[in-house]
């Protein structure tokens, strides 16, 4: 027992001590501050940050939606919306395409009538990162919603507040801490994207090349600097699930 | 062709340039029927990639690059059983959405398009667009060039995605049937490509990819060859 936990340990642990142990230290840090390391990092930034902003601002009412109305159909929503954690990205990717691309129906009337195009746009990246990154959002905090005791909303909607003012005043702050870590836990997913990003948004230098697809072309041409730029992300993803640890099942605590 | 008597089996690691990928898998279809014990698994991706797999110990009887920058870095590296040999040879063509919408006519069309799909630059693709560029004397800014990992995802950006235009091999575009239109580069602008193949020195059956190499050279894999729209070796 004791020795198959430590096995399932070291699965995890090898691949990151990998990691640690080939990587020139001497260069880390020329290797980060190089041009095309830099715009990588900054363009991962915001378009991860604002894929996060789009998983709150769209997963909120969703999560409510499925936690706490009975609209039919309920579970077919679910599985859709959790669907991305589980397909390849990559397929994903494809979808976006069959979606919004400017041959799709949809995508040449957003080109035709408003000049928009998604595809191989700092737009498309986010988009991407937010399909695969709200799920994450949603599941956090609709768990935590059904988890609430209803009378506290019960309460005040016996003393007169509006549907909208219970969300406000009661609901949401006693779901802040999932909001939190479902927030950050799909921000720290939207700035790992990399199969929907590529397929979807394309890989142009300083536009849709996110960090992950730098390191994907770094690997074939400078293996230490895509070496440097995944112990960034590594680092990321460590120092977010630590910060998690006592969120993760995104209870609330009132 | 069997010449040598002693039947040919078991199983080899095949790794090829992605611009290989139609060829190789009807070689391998075809070598499998003349020795019936054979059985060939392949993998594809771009000549970098690979070359750098191997480098890091991939389990591979032998290897087939798009270029000889990537085959040499696993020479200098004593990986190599005996001496590449070229067997085929490749070069550029421009594609286009099926229609050719836009118009393009010439490498000179492709500054000023919109989103060009090329290789990775160090992806032997994408080095030899570069160079056909240069020849061109054309400069695509970079912020209109979406960079694939390899062949076919460059040309899948223009199929599939929103790319107007891209260079990729010949072969590509014909593979890629009326997915893509193709627009040629005139020979003085355009790139030769060299595809050498060699035995691995860690193979594990060094007799059966020595036959796999020595049937590309032979009429019939170079029948295949040129079906596919590769060029004879020079």
């Amino acid at each position: 027992m004791l020795a198959a936990a430590a096995l399932a340990i070291l699965l995890f642990a090898l691949p990151l001590i990998g990691l640690l142990q080939r990587a020139d230290w001497s260069r880390v840090v020329d290797d980060l501050r190089s041009p095309a390391s830099a715009a990588a990092m900054r363009l991962s930034i915001t378009t991860s940050l604002a894929a996060t902003v789009l998983a709150i601002a769209l997963g909120l009412p969703l999560a409510w939606l499925l936690a706490r109305t009975d609209i039919p159909g309920r579970a077919v929503i679910r599985a859709l919306v959790l669907l991305p954690m589980v397909l390849p990205p990559v397929v994903g990717g494809v979808a976006l395409l069959a979606a919004f691309s400017r041959r799709s129906p949809l995508g040449s009337w957003l080109y035709d009538a408003f000049g928009i195009q998604l595809t191989f746009s700092r737009a498309g990246v986010v988009l991407a990162e937010a399909f695969v990154a709200m799920p994450f959002f949603v599941i956090t905090v609709e768990a935590a919603l059904r988890s609430l005791d209803p009378r506290f909303e019960q309460v005040a909607a016996g003393l007169g507040a509006s549907p909208a003012q219970v969300f406000r005043r009661v609901t949401l702050p006693l779901i802040a801490p999932a909001v939190a870590a479902g927030a950050i836990l799909s921000w720290a997913r939207a700035l790992g994207e990399f199969g929907a990003t590529i397929t979807f948004a394309g890989n142009i230098a300083g536009r849709t090349r996110t960090l992950p697809l730098e390191i994907y072309l770094q690997l074939e041409s400078d293996p230490q600097a895509a070496i440097a730029l995944s112990l960034v992300l590594l680092l990321v993803s460590f120092a977010v699930l630590i910060g998690l640890r006592d969120r993760w099942l995104g209870g609330a605590r009132p | 062709m069997t010449g040598d008597g002693a039947a040919l089996e078991g199983e080899i690691t095949v790794a090829a340039a992605a611009s290989l990928t139609e060829p190789f898998a009807d070689i391998g279809t075809a070598f499998e029927a003349e020795h019936p014990g054979a059985e060939i698994t392949f993998t594809f991706d771009s000549s970098g990639t690979l070359s750098q797999q191997i480098l890091d110990g991939a389990p591979v009887d032998a290897f087939a690059s798009a270029d000889e920058r990537n085959m040499d870095a696993l020479v200098e590296a004593d990986l190599v059983e005996g001496e590449p040999a070229v067997f085929a040879g490749n070069q550029l063509i421009i594609i286009t959405k099926p229609g050719n919408p836009e118009g393009i006519a010439s490498l000179a069309d492709l500054a000023g398009a919109g989103v060009v799909s090329l290789c990775g630059e160090d992806a032997p693709c994408g080095r030899f667009a570069a160079q056909a560029l240069e020849n061109a004397g054309v400069t695509i800014p970079e912020r209109s060039v979406t960079r694939g990992h390899n062949a076919k995802s460059a040309l899948t950006a223009v199929s599939e995605g929103d790319a107007v235009a891209g260079i990729v091999y010949v072969t590509d575009a014909l593979a890629a049937g009326d997915a893509v239109d193709a627009i040629e580069i005139p020979a003085d602008q355009n790139v030769v490509a060299t595809y050498p193949v060699a035995v691995l020195a860690d193979a594990h059956d060094v007799a059966l990819a020595r036959a796999f190499v020595d049937y590309l050279a032979s009429d019939d894999g170079q029948a295949i060859l040129e079906e596919r729209g590769f060029l004879p070796p020079t």
